[in-house]
């Protein structure tokens, strides 16, 4: 039975414990609703509560928990000698799980029955072509202990769902019967009902913790499993990336460093002055109809997916420096640069820095403005000496907040900046970022076995451990600004 | 208009600094100030009484024209300084403020040193040609703000580490470092306590040997104590201005007298 | 009054005292300048910004808007049964049998003929050029068609067929006479012939509805390529987003807001939400593949995989929206509920919550269009695959491929012909559109239901 049918079931359950309990506590008052401590609906929530979360919970915990003990039990079943030389456990596991899928898929297009599984053996018949006849393709022949462990593979997760069900189930309608059971006059329904609740809700805020302790752990194991595979030294100081199909390739991070901090740094020179200055003029000077159809015009240029950005860097930006700059000037002939990316980030960014920056400049207290005019300053010189440097602090923690986007924006350097790793100054020439190699070494590749794939993991720590740091270091600063006119 | 034209001569001694006529101010379509006519008188202290909200703020901020700043704010009829009309086009409202300082309600210290404090007005006017002089200019306002015992060995510290009444004392001190010819002041004690408020009232007496000093206070007892004339204005009208002690001994108008003996405001 | 004779032309500073205030002086006209100029930059910087974002929808809106019109042809194609049905059985799986190759030679005799007997010129051109002037998608409906209706075989049927993508090019300006010229895939006189039919009526080029419904196309038929199966993708994985975020960020926001003790736990879930509002969204993509695809086993490409990937990274905007729209609602309203009896979870979820329901949807729908348009973490789970099958309907159809706005428009932009820019563009305005109409709705809720306490 499939996850969702059995999710439905057990939502139904509960729907059905809600109206049993409704009816069974107006019943043991002899239907004066009066006689008992909470209203009818809430013995109806806390023994639908009852029935559906502890299953739930169970659900989850099976789902997250069956593939690794199953993986691990067939794992111990392969015998040595199935692993081909200078393949490894991770690759042939990978051929169980999609042998197992084919199986699967033989059998719902009816070429295949249970009873014929269960004669036919990788040595007998031709596994590979038939596999193939669904769709799945296969590099080698099949080994007979890897079609074995298939097999049993498949077995056990046939076993594990079935024993899911039941268990589930089961304990959808324990809970239901034992809940029921309990219902009295004096039950106290709402309160209960209400820490189930409450409980509930704090789950529903854990989620948050859970999402940074998945990012955290899967780049931590990954990067931890390519470094076994991959010198660290060489990651962090060889000054070439070049990855090659075969093994053998260098993957330093210098490079893609370079350019990602060479695309933001043209990227925060773009949008610094201008996202500031658009702060200033709105906050200091236009008058109430500019700002009010400025500042949304504005805003919506951060409204806009990262996408179009991109788009708009590759069809429009890039061709038009390549062929009013860099050509002219014989520094470059691609329409990719480091200048198309940062000059479109940067766009992209102004939004980001003008509202922040406008956000700060409006707290700074106004005593401050009329101390300065009233000795005698123009607008211009109180916002530049005094406005500023009252307002210095918050708009560092602006920038830098910006600088963490840039670092991190993707989509704009995959279309805008190329592909080639480079470490140079020239700025019209395509240079390439981290985020632009977690993409292509990661794209469509789901079996990390090589270093190659296995980089995109440690760039992508790399990547996390930057932006936090960026972040957590503008979130302080912000504060300790705001605690500062507060 | 409850003024009589006739008093004005009683009170014509010594020279007049700054005068308005049929000064108007409206905020939108309320009109803040109706028809105030005054003259201030130089080196003296004025001061400016009234319960909140009479516009005595308000007539102030249009001596110096800080209600350029807000934009919906319309000030009609005329003032003048040394007889010059200072709403003319021609007047920058920049040079104006130089000559007519502003010392505000709530002690606002730049986020500078106090050094950076006091020597932001001169730099900005460009009145010391150069360091030594600035250097001098700095002492000497802090000197007359009274102040520069207290902070001569702490110059490049933030001024916003300065007591309340200290810091009061340094916007007064950065105010005159402009070398203003009129200082407005606008409840500058308001946030004080009474022994930084018996330093400010000093202060006050002291700098009208330079200066002509408008003050806006709530407290009677401080325009009494500091003034040499007072103003008394009620809902946007000039009820009746001469001597200090006039006012508050005889004032011809019931509403002043209501006033000073407490019965309104 | 102003004739007040004063001596201050050019004074050193002490004698300022003396100068007339209704001259202005060399140092406050320099200032004044500078004043000016500053406030020039800022208003330059506003226009820059303006002008960017000008540019930014005139580049899309000039590319793209092509894209909503497309070159059918108007054929009489003449359904031979020697050739779709050779033994005259009618049965269908043998006529299922016959492939689209075997409808070229239809579309080809049906090409020739219309251009005979319209009398335009053939220009020296073989049968199988005139016919290449027609797309090669053009075989695969008439054989859509054969298949559902078999009884039409022997009639004469007219289509309308899509013209070539060089053919399409050239009424939208992408082609020329000279670029045809140098053109392997068109030539001038297919480009002459074209202009004959379109005097003719034969061929026009009218609004193209199937930009919305068709599925993908391969790289050689950018005129047959479509956003249906990006769209519906798309509609999935805001399903899932909508069903997951929305309870999961209310649930927190209202435990953090309202219940939470002030504790150290409480400060480390609350750092964690403003931090993970700012990790890069590539990183939930690396994520996703690690955990629901690698480690849970889910299908890739899958519009719930994508769904929970965009449920993560929404999570945070969501319950920051919320929290502000519950510290919105005013005390007094939690108060006057306790007073009478309430309890602290009725007071919530009978008062509060409905008050800030306003401010809460118009949270989801900010946080729904951010994840609507992000397409990074959708290529590392495998979103950019060529996917030309509609996915089923929903529950079944989540786990089904599918492809999303944002990425088949990068799908677009890495192919090689120029058709598939105009494409690429006019899925932008597309999905912009979306946007806007996401947007509109958030700003009209929050101007109705917008309460001043």
């Amino acid at each position: 039975m499939n996850v969702g049918i059995l999710s439905l079931i057990v939502l139904g359950l509960a729907a059905l414990g809600y109206v049993l309990a409704r009816r069974r506590a107006l019943a043991v008052v002899q239907g004066d609703a009066r006689l008992l401590h909470s209203r009818t609906g809430y013995y109806g929530q806390l023994v639908f509560l009852l029935t559906a979360v502890p299953a739930f919970l169970v659900m989850a915990i099976w789902l997250f928990l069956q593939p690794i003990l199953i993986e691990q039990r067939v794992a111990e079943n392969i015998p040595g000698t199935a692993i081909p030389e200078g393949g490894d456990l991770t690759l042939v596991m990978s051929d169980v799980r999609r042998i197992a899928g084919g199986i699967d898929a033989m059998m719902a297009d009816g070429s295949l029955g249970e009873a014929q599984l269960k004669d036919m053996h990788a040595d007998q018949t031709d596994i590979r072509a038939r596999l193939a006849g669904v769709g799945i393709a296969l590099g080698a022949e099949v080994s007979p202990a890897v079609f074995e462990a298939a097999k049993s593979y498949r077995k056990m997760q046939k076993t594990g769902a079935l024993a899911m069900t039941v268990v589930v189930l089961g304990l959808a309608l324990g809970m239901m019967g034992l809940a029921l059971s309990r219902i009295s006059a004096t039950l106290r329904a709402r309160n209960l009902a209400e820490s189930f609740v409450l409980s509930l809700l704090i789950g529903a805020s854990l989620v948050a913790i859970a999402t940074t302790a998945g990012i955290v752990l899967s780049l931590l194991f990954e990067t931890w499993h390519f470094f076994q595979l991959y010198p660290a030294r060489d990651f962090f100081f060889s000054l070439t990336w070049n990855p090659q199909f075969r093994g053998g390739s260098d993957l330093g991070f210098a490079p893609l460093i370079w350019g990602t901090l060479y695309v933001s740094l043209v990227a925060l020179i773009v949008a610094v002055p201008i996202g500031l200055m658009i702060a200033i003029y709105l906050a200091e000077y236009a008058g109430k109809r500019v700002r009010s159809l400025a500042k949304p015009a504005i805003e919506v240029l951060a409204g806009i997916p990262t996408i179009v950005y991109g788009l708009f860097a590759l069809i429009t930006v890039g061709p038009f420096i390549r062929d009013w700059i860099a050509q002219p000037t014989g520094l470059g002939d691609s329409s990719s640069s480091v200048l198309t990316a940062g000059l479109v980030m940067g766009i992209m960014l102004i939004p980001f820095v003008s509202s922040l920056s406008d956000d700060i400049i409006n707290a700074v207290p106004q005593a401050l403005r009329d101390g300065s005019y009233g000795l005698g300053a123009t607008q211009s010189e109180t916002i530049k000496q005094v406005i500023l440097p009252a307002a210095l602090p918050g708009v560092v923690g602006a920038i830098l907040l910006a600088a963490s986007r840039a670092i991190g924006e993707t989509m704009i350097v995959v279309m805008g900046a190329g592909a080639a790793a480079k470490m140079s100054l020239n700025p019209l020439e395509a240079m390439t970022t981290v985020t632009v190699k977690i993409v292509s070494q990661l794209t469509g590749d789901t079996e990390f076995a090589s270093p190659e794939t296995l980089v995109a993991f440690a760039l992508g720590l790399t990547l996390f451990v930057f932006t936090l740091g960026l972040n957590v270091l503008a979130l302080y600063i912000v504060r300790k600004y705001r605690e500062q006119y507060e | 208009m409850f003024d009589t034209p006739k008093r004005e001569a009683a009170v014509t001694k010594t020279d007049i600094k700054m005068s308005a006529r049929n000064c108007q101010v409206f905020y939108g379509d309320n009109q803040a100030i109706k028809d105030v006519d005054v003259d201030i008188d130089d080196k003296t202290v004025t001061a400016f009484i009234g319960p909140s909200g009479c516009g005595k703020s308000t007539f102030l901020r249009c001596l110096n024209r800080m209600n350029d700043t807000i934009p919906i704010c319309r000030v009609e009829g005329t003032i003048t300084l040394d007889g010059e009309d200072i709403y003319d086009p021609k007047v920058d409202p920049v040079q104006l403020r130089a000559k007519v300082g502003m010392v505000f309600q709530k002690p606002n210290p730049f986020p500078k040193s106090i050094y950076d404090n006091i020597a932001y007005g001169p730099r900005i006017h460009g009145l010391a040609r150069s360091r030594a002089e600035l250097d001098d200019i700095v002492e000497k306002s802090l000197r007359r703000g009274a102040l520069w015992d207290e902070v001569k060995d702490r110059l490049h510290e933030p001024g916003t580490g300065l007591s309340g009444g200290q810091q009061q004392r340094l916007c007064i001190a950065r105010a005159v470092a402009t070398e203003p010819e009129v200082l407005l002041m606008d409840e500058p004690c308001s946030a004080l306590d009474p022994i930084a408020t018996a330093q400010v009232e000093e202060l006050i007496d002291e700098l009208k040997q330079n200066f002509s000093v408008v003050i806006v206070t709530h407290s009677m007892q401080q325009a009494a104590r500091v003034s040499q004339k007072t103003a008394f204005f009620h809902l946007g009208n000039l009820v009746e201005y001469g001597e200090t002690g006039q006012i508050f001994t005889n004032p011809r108008d019931p509403r002043t007298e209501s006033y000073i003996t407490g019965r309104i405001g | 009054m102003t004739d007040i004779a004063r001596n201050g032309s050019s004074a050193p500073a002490p004698a300022r005292r003396n100068r007339s205030l209704l001259e202005v002086d060399d140092r406050t006209r320099r200032r004044n300048a500078a004043e000016a100029r500053f406030k020039l930059m800022g208003s330059i910087a506003v226009i820059i910004g303006l002008l960017a974002l000008v540019g930014l929808l005139t580049s899309i809106l000039l590319n793209g808007m092509s894209s909503f019109r497309q070159t059918y042809v108007s054929l009489e194609v003449y359904l031979d049964p020697a050739k779709l049905d050779k033994d005259g059985s009618g049965n269908l799986e043998k006529i299922a049998k016959v492939t689209t190759f075997g409808y070229k030679p239809l579309i080809q005799k049906a090409m020739v003929a219309t251009v005979a007997a319209n009398g335009v010129d053939d220009q020296g051109l073989k049968a199988k050029k005139i016919a290449d002037m027609i797309s090669p998608e053009a075989p695969a409906t008439i054989r859509d068609y054969v298949l559902a209706n078999p009884d039409k075989i022997g009639e004469t049927v007219r289509f309308d067929l899509l013209a070539g993508g060089r053919i399409d090019g050239y009424y939208k300006g992408r082609v020329t006479m000279e670029t045809a010229a140098l053109d392997r895939n068109v030539s001038p006189e297919q480009l002459r012939i074209a202009d004959a039919l379109r005097d003719a009526g034969v061929l026009d080029t009218r609004f193209n509805w199937a930009f919305f419904t068709a599925p993908d196309a391969s790289d050689t038929r950018p005129e047959a390529a479509g956003l249906g199966v990006a769209i519906l993708g798309s509609a999935y994985m805001m399903l899932v987003v909508l069903v997951l975020a929305l309870p999961l960020g209310v649930a927190a926001s209202i435990y953090l807001e309202e219940f939470a003790p002030q504790n150290w736990f409480t400060d480390l879930i609350e750092v964690n939400i403003s931090n993970l509002a700012a990790v890069p969204s590539i990183v939930f993509g690396i994520l996703g593949l690690a955990v629901f695809i690698n480690y849970a086993g889910l299908p890739q490409s899958a519009p719930i995989v994508g769904g929970l990937v965009l449920t993560l990274m929404t999570l945070p905007t969501i319950i920051i929206a919320t929290r502000a729209a519950l510290k919105a609602v005013p005390p007094s309203i939690r108060e006057a509920a306790l007073g009478v009896g309430a309890s602290k979870m009725q007071t919530v979820f009978h008062h509060v919550l409905p008050l800030a329901m306003p401010g809460i949807l118009t949270g989801a729908i900010i946080g729904l269009a951010q994840a609507l348009g992000e397409t990074a973490p959708l290529l590392l789970i495998g979103m950019v695959a060529f996917v030309r099958e509609y996915p089923a309907a929903p529950p079944e159809g989540l786990f089904d491929p599918a492809s999303a706005l944002p990425v088949q428009i990068y799908n677009w932009t890495t192919r090689g012909d120029p058709a598939f820019v105009e494409r690429a563009s006019g899925a932008i305005i597309v999905l912009l559109v979306f946007l806007l109409i996401m947007n509109i709705l958030a700003i009209i809720l929050r101007r109705r239901f917008e309460r001043r306490w």
